[in-house]
Parts: C-alpha cells; structure tokens; sequence
C-alpha cells in the first residue's frame, strides 16, 4: 500500500538547517493500523505531512498504492490528495462558516460530485459517526467530539485508500478520546488503512502497530496487541 | 463555463462573512459615491461656465460707433460718428471671405398689439446673417430673407414670449402684427437659449425700419463673425485691422478709444478656453484621486481578506482543492463584491446629484452630473484595481504548501 525509502527532509532555519528525518524507511500493507510515536521534533509529523502530500521530501523514494510521488505539480497533488487520503487534524479543521453536511460534503465537490448526490453521500457519511441529526449545525455550535467526528466522515466521504491522522485526539479529553479512537478502530474493521501521529502511549496502543521515531531516524517498529477503546466508552 | 456549485461556494462564502463582504463593499460603494458626486459637481460648474460663455457665436466681433473724445485731421472733437449702409457695404468688400457672417442692426422700441392684447417690445432691425450670429432657433415659419431686405417688406419674426404673450387664443403665423401704428406680417416665430429676454425680442428686416423709423440709411451697430478657421492670433489682428480701417475711414484719432468700438469675441474665448482648461484639470485630479483612494482601500481588503482565509484554503487544498479553483473563489468573490457595490454607489451618486442638484444652481452648478459610461468606467477600473490586487495574494496562497496554511492558527 505503501512504501517509503530512504526519506530525508530538512528545514532551512536562518543560515543553517534543521535535518528532520535522516532516512525513513515504511512500509504498510493495506488494512493496518499504525500509530508513530515520538517525542516532538522527532519528525513525525513532518513524516505525516510528507505522506499526505501536504509538505515535499527532499529526497528518498514514497510510493503509494503503486504511484510513485514525487515532482508532482500542484494540480496533480490536489487530484491525488483528493483522491487516495483522508485527513484528520488535532485542530479538527472544519471551515467555520459552513455547517457539518457542507464540511463532510466539501471533499466530493473538488471530485465533482452532482450536488445532491454529494449531500446524499455526506448525510450517509454524518450518519455513521452518529451525527446526521446535527447536519445543519456550524462547528462552532458542536462539541470538540463531535467536530473530531464531522472531521472524520469528511475523511471519509471521498472514500480514501489511506486515513492520515495527526494526534486526533490531541485537543480532546480522555473519554471522548476513546469515542474518537472507537470510530477509528471500527473504521480499520472495516478494512481502512490508517496511519495516526499521538504521543500518547495509551491511543498509540489501540494500533496494531506502533513506529517510534527519534531524532529523525526510526528506532523502533513493533506490531501490538490492540487494545480496545470500546471498553473504555 | 458556468459552474453553479462555484457560484454557491461563492454566495455561501459572501453571506456568511457578512461583515467582511460588507465593510469591503462599503468601501468600494463610497469610493464610487465620491467619485460620481465631486464630477457631478464638477460637470455642474463646467456647464455654467459653458452656457454662460457660449450661447453666441464665440467668434463675434461688435462694431460700435460714439462721440470722437480727440480732434483730428482738422475734425473737432465731440463729434458724432454714425455708420450708414455703406459703412456696412465696405466691411462686407474689404475684408472679403475674412467674414462669415455679417449683419447690421438697429435698435428701437415698438408698442405692440394684437387684437386686445398689447406690449412694449425691443426691436431689432437686421439682415438675414443675423439669425446665425446669434443662434436664433426658429420654431415656427421663417427668419427674415434677403427678398425682405430688397422689397422692404412689412414682416417680423417674434419670440416665444411675444408670441404667448399676445396671440393668447391663436397662432401668431400669418397673422398681422400692429407695430406703433403699421400692420406687419408675422412670418416667423423664434426660440432662443440665451435665456427669456432674447425671446421677448422681435426683429424685422433693416431696411424696412430704416425706411419707417426716419427714411434714412443709419444703421446702429455692424456684428460679424470672422472665418473660424482662423486662429486665436489671426483672430486678434483680423479685430486690429477692422478698427484701424474704420477709423481712417471715418477720420478719427488712432487712440480715440471712444468714437469706434470693436468689441471681439476673441479676446475672451482664449480667457474662457483657459478656465475650461483648468476646470477640467481640477476634475481630472479629483476624479483620479478618488479612484486612486479606492483602488488603495479595495487592495488593502483584498490583501486582508486573503490573509483571513489562509486556514480556509489550506484545508480546501487538503481536501482536494486545485490552486486554480482557490484563485477563482477569492477572485469571483472580490469582483462581485466590488461590482454590486460600485453599482450601488453610482445609485447613490446619481440619486443624490438628482436630489441636490437644482437646489445648486445659486452656487453656479447647472445640472450636475455624470456620463454612464465615465462611472461604469471608474467602477470597471476599481473592479480591476480589485481583481489585480486580490489575484496577487491569490495566487499565493493557492501556492502555499496546504501545511503551512493549517499551521498558521
């Protein structure tokens, strides 16, 4: 599903640079569930943002799903993006002005999608993380749950390959953290492929497997017995 | 291609920032407002200027005759000079195609009736080239000919207000006027721009009155006009040349300033070409000043608005959004902004003009207002001014990496 080689990236910092990741090597097969681990400025979520194709390597290999990325115009970035990943932010990232449909919705307009088809979708999408009776809400007008939960059926309404997401559960508290991660796990279930940045040990062991980073290199990569979050809810 | 799903993003992205669209539609509407209200004003003086100095021909020239203030030649002073046909016979020869038109007048005082209705009326004894000295408008029937002038024919041309003030229940054409005792034919009835007292004036042909009022070939006053091709210097000394002949003409001193008159239009056309001048460079300046504080105010939004919705666009390129569609939202959004508002300042701008505008013309403003096509080109340039100013940031951030967007909280 994918696969990384030999990744380095740098970041220009006044005269000098900052090498973040000094030669990643990934691989993940279709339906795992991999948190990375790491203490800040160990580069994980730079490795995520290279992943999502939200920042450019400067040099190694990424291939996804058999495609290689690299040199890709802006264009082509956006279509692929729109095409293959689903994010998940701390921060949630909804636009603020547009209500829990519209949001969920807004991926399948960049795929062109007619727009009732598109609403038809989002509300399926809204129902499944329980929230199809609060469609017509603003993000303001919801709890940090429920937004996490908005940001996720937006992840999935473009039916991605791969879910990307960056400490999801970092802006939420411990039992609603576990709700978010439920959903998470039951996404897997059904087959998703995730991949999740967290510092926290205890969401970090609801993956299957857990890839710690440190000082830009991986040190180590282990698969986990998962624990459930569901126990927890 | 008309895409409606962009045109809602649009909409939707419009009216849920309200205060946003509205404090930059503010701006661009005031700016706008301005512009159409100071060139009105402006248009409005121009236009008092224009009817004040132009409802003659401006390349008249008068010729009076006085009372010589010097001897001369043996001549003593205190004499009456008096031109007489051949005075006005000599000009038309002498100076030749220098002359474009040329007429004579006389002036007198008629009492005049109709039936019961009566009045006292100024009158102007003239020849036919009088009608384009001073653009008489006829309105009914026709002006004095020169078959009148031979045959000294009993006819008059009346003004508007001769007419309504004396032929109440009928039409003056036709009928016969009784000036100081004599019938005279109406054969004309004339309208004028230069306002109500040249069109309480009734002119007939000279020669008639030269031969009712004292049988004699006097004649009060000579107006030509001179060539327009020529120029404002040609002009000035083509008016020195006539003053200098008819003076030798009549024997009077060089510098007698009083006993012949030439008064050339000239001379105060190259005075009023130099106001008009400046005045339409004062509303050059203001004009363009008001668009150049738009187009700064609309640029500053614009700039402002992009910045605000960094966030927006980092998440929409997260989410599969190509810099081309981030561009075009900001763009569409800022030119419909700005168009609706500059439509709605132009409302403004004439409404006010349309309000105020009678009110001002105890301060020398005629009918302010401004052409269409000069606001809707100020609104297309603030529209512009606008599109350039936001394209830049646009474009920006559409280039910037969607992670740098989302970092920027």
């Amino acid at each position: 599903m994918l696969k990384i080689n030999q990744l380095h990236k740098s970041y220009p910092i006044g005269d000098s640079s900052l090498h973040v990741l000094k030669g990643i090597d990934l691989k993940v097969e279709e339906g795992e569930m991999v948190a990375i681990m790491g203490s800040s400025g160990s580069g994980k979520s730079t490795l995520l943002n290279i992943i999502g194709m939200l920042d450019e390597a400067d040099s190694g290999d990424y291939i996804l799903d058999g495609l290689p990325i690299k040199n890709l115009t802006e264009k082509k970035a956006a279509i692929y993006r729109n095409k293959f990943l689903g994010f998940i932010f701390q921060s949630f990232n909804l636009i603020n002005y547009k209500n829990a449909l519209e949001n969920v919705a807004l991926p399948l307009y960049y795929q062109g999608m007619k727009r009732k088809e598109r609403q038809e979708k989002a509300l399926f999408h809204l129902g499944k993380v329980g929230l199809a009776d609060w469609a017509d809400h603003l993000p303001k007008e919801l709890s940090g749950g429920q937004n996490q939960r908005v940001a996720i059926a937006r992840a999935l309404a473009a039916n991605p390959k791969l879910l990307l997401a960056d400490e999801p559960t970092g802006a939420l508290d411990t039992t609603t953290s576990y709700e978010i991660m439920a959903f998470i796990q039951q996404l897997n279930d059904e087959g998703k492929t995730i991949l999740m940045v967290t510092h926290e040990e205890d969401i970090a062991n609801m993956c299957k497997r857990i890839v710690r980073l440190r000082d830009g290199v991986i040190m180590e990569d282990k698969k986990v017995e998962q624990v459930r979050a569901e126990q927890y809810v | 291609m008309f895409d409606i799903d962009l045109w809602r993003e649009i909409f939707q992205s419009i009216n849920k920032n309200r205060t946003r669209s509205l404090l930059s539609g503010f701006t661009v509407a005031f700016a706008i407002l301005l512009f159409t209200i100071l060139f009105g004003i402006a248009n409005g003086l121009q236009n008092t200027f224009a009817e004040a100095f132009v409802d003659d021909a401006t390349n008249s020239i008068f010729i009076n005759s006085g009372k010589t203030t010097q001897a001369h030649k043996g001549l003593q002073s205190g004499r009456w000079i008096r031109f007489k046909n051949e005075d006005f016979d000599y000009i038309k020869e002498e100076f030749g195609n220098k002359v474009e038109f040329i007429t004579a007048r006389l002036y007198r005082n008629a009492q005049a009736s109709f039936r019961n209705e009566q009045g006292n009326y100024n009158l102007r004894a003239v020849h036919p080239d009088h009608q384009f000295l001073e653009k008489t408008i006829i309105k009914e029937g026709r002006y004095i000919n020169q078959n009148d002038i031979q045959n000294r024919t009993k006819v008059v041309v009346i003004g508007r207000l001769v007419d309504e003030d004396l032929f109440v229940k009928t039409t003056a054409l036709g009928k016969y006027i009784n000036l100081s005792g004599i019938q005279y034919k109406v054969v004309g009835v004339f309208t004028d721009d230069g306002g109500d007292n040249e069109e309480r004036l009734i002119y007939m042909p000279i020669s008639t009155a030269q031969h009712i009022y004292g049988n004699n070939d006097y004649i009060d006053q000579i107006n030509l006009t001179y060539n327009p091709e020529m120029n404002y210097d040609e002009a000035l000394s083509f008016g020195h040349l006539i003053t200098k002949k008819m003076k030798e003409r009549f024997s009077v001193a060089r510098d007698d300033q009083r006993a012949i008159r030439v008064r050339n239009m000239a001379e105060g056309t190259k005075a009023v070409g130099q106001m008009t001048f400046g005045l339409s460079v004062i509303i050059l300046v203001i004009g363009f000043g008001t668009l150049m504080a738009g187009i700064v105010g609309v640029s500053n939004i614009m700039i402002f608005i992009v910045k605000e919705r960094t966030k927006e666009i980092g998440i929409r390129k997260a989410l599969g959004a190509s810099p081309r569609s981030i561009v075009s939202i900001i763009l569409i959004e800022s030119i419909l902004i700005t168009a609706i508002a500059g439509y709605v300042g132009l409302l403004l701008g004439v409404g006010v003009l349309e309000l105020v505008g009678p009110d001002l013309k105890a301060y020398f403003i005629k009918d302010p207002g401004v052409s269409n096509s000069l606001v809707i080109g100020a609104t297309v340039t603030l529209i512009l001014a606008g599109a350039i100013a936001g394209y830049l940031p646009a474009k920006k951030a559409s280039k910037i990496k969607p992670i740098v967007a989302l970092r920027n909280d």
